[in-house]
């Protein structure tokens, strides 16, 4: 299993063709106190870098972008409940949604933890 | 001062004091303000409706209208009754353009000698000009640049004010006096802009923070932000000037025809009273209503309303979460026949038909001390 990160904040875990995918830490900390997901529907073929998912906070929605291709396999359905969980646990029960990927090359571009920690690091 | 790009912002007497709280500080109306604080904009707006919360308001505009004709100086710019304002009374007015349009709503308060007016941050440099060249000499305008702004909101307000200047707890909604903390002078309004009891207190920059400090001191208080000014506002159906009201809504279309004074219906005086006075009769073709979403999504300003036949019928001007109503709330104009309440619209977020109806505001019922 291996956890990569984009610029845009999201991170992506993969473990062989699948992948989860949600947003950073630093992200939720950003966003503020999130109130509302629109998740992906299951079938849903995504393009990288296209729009997967908007996360509504009390500030403002933001939308959330692929960070790879691939078929929508599962969202979080507790997040309809608790969008909270994003801002409790961003990296784990707060993930969004599950693709298969349909090319895992894609992600050789994509920043690992520590190279990302610095990115965020270098945002002050 | 703070660098922001090329914009320098100011600083209100109690930026200190918001560093050192964990105010989250952004840019507003050319001020550095605390849009919230470490426990978050929800936490601030609940602790708000059920204890008391404190917020800087010194980036609105303070002024002293003087002279025995300030009343009737000021009506020639308001569609309010002024002149028959008793002392210690405040009201909420309109200064309106020519065409009908609002060009900011302010608050007047008549203090026997003088009348003190205050205005929204982002329009004060444009209110106090105008006033100054509509009304020339008949007044003496007075603009108040080093006082603070204070309000203390919520139900417990009362108790913890109370505390420090004992007057307090008998003054009514809307009544103003000048009471004392310690020897230190509080122009004290019963008002807010929450939908709760709560006092907006007008004191000199160098005593803000004592204050401040003095109020934080009391069990019952925390600091809130502007986020939770606004979802609380929201709730309470008070328009924001710049969204809900502006220069292209008038009084009528916005539902505030309560503000046109008796008096004033049948004098009329006040710029744009023509096209006003008239819609107060025959109606208007759009009205601000109360908005809540079907669903869960929030729906932002500027979202379209359409009816469910997918024709455009008005826009949202003010939508978010509504942390006491427990999910999206909004207002917005719709064209007049679908402004009852229970009228179902749709509203267009990212492209898609969101479900509503129209509903009666506020959201959260007021809670002012009239009694």
């Amino acid at each position: 299993m291996s956890v990569k990160y984009t610029k845009e904040h999201e991170w992506i875990s993969t473990e062989g063709n699948t992948a989860i995918i949600g947003i950073s830490d630093y992200a939720q900390e950003q966003l503020g106190e999130i109130v509302f997901v629109e998740l992906p529907d299951v079938g849903k073929q995504l393009n990288k870098g296209s729009e997967a998912a908007v996360i509504e906070s009390v500030k403002a929605a933001s939308e959330i972008y692929a960070p790879a291709s691939g078929e929508v396999t599962e969202y979080n359905a507790d997040l309809d409940a608790t969008p909270g969980q994003i801002n409790d646990d961003a990296t784990g029960t707060g993930w969004l949604y599950k693709i298969s990927l349909s090319d895992a090359d894609e992600l050789n571009d994509l920043m690992d933890e520590d190279t990302y920690n610095g990115y965020v690091k270098g945002l002050g | 001062m703070t660098d922001q790009g090329n914009v320098t912002l100011k600083q209100t007497p109690l930026d200190a004091l918001h560093r050192e709280r964990g105010g989250k500080m952004v840019p507003f109306t050319g001020y550095d303000m605390p849009v919230q604080y470490a426990g978050g904009i929800i936490a601030e707006h609940q602790h708000t409706r059920t204890q008391a919360s404190l917020f800087d308001v010194s980036h609105m505009g303070q002024a002293i209208l003087k002279g025995d004709d300030a009343a009737s100086a000021l009506e020639t710019l308001v569609p309010g009754d002024i002149q028959d304002l008793g002392v210690g009374r405040t009201r909420y007015t309109l200064l309106t353009s020519e065409d009908g349009g609002i060009l900011d709503d302010l608050m007047v308060t008549h203090q026997g000698s003088q009348l003190f007016l205050v205005v929204n941050a982002a329009c004060k440099d444009q209110d106090f000009a105008h006033i100054q060249s509509r009304i020339g000499d008949r007044a003496g305008l007075e603009i108040l640049e080093d006082k603070a702004l204070i309000a203390l909101q919520g139900p417990a307000a009362m108790d913890v004010y109370s505390r420090l200047a004992p007057a307090a707890r008998h003054m009514m909604f809307m009544t103003a006096e000048t009471l004392h903390v310690g020897d230190v002078p509080c122009l004290t309004t019963r008002s807010g802009y929450s939908g709760e009891d709560g006092y907006e207190i007008s004191v000199a920059g160098e005593d803000a923070e004592n204050l401040a400090q003095l109020l934080l001191g009391e069990a019952e208080v925390g600091l809130a932000g502007l986020g939770a000014r606004d979802s609380l506002r929201l709730e309470a159906g008070l328009c924001l000037y710049g969204n809900d009201i502006d220069k292209t809504t008038t009084p009528i279309e916005a539902k505030l025809a309560w503000v046109i004074g008796k008096r004033r219906r049948e004098e009329g005086g006040f710029p744009g009273a023509g096209i006003i006075l008239e819609q107060l009769k025959t109606g208007t073709q759009r009205k601000r209503v109360g908005i809540k979403p079907d669903g869960k999504a929030p729906a932002r300003a500027h979202t379209i309303i359409e009816d469910p036949d997918g024709n455009a019928i008005g826009e949202i001007t003010s939508g978010g979460f509504g942390p006491t109503v427990g999910g999206p709330v909004a207002m917005g104009y719709v064209k007049s026949e679908f402004a009852k309440t229970d009228t179902p619209v749709n509203l267009m977020v990212r492209g898609k038909a969101h479900p509503a109806h129209v509903v009666k505001l506020p959201f959260v019922e007021h809670r002012y001390f009239n009694t």
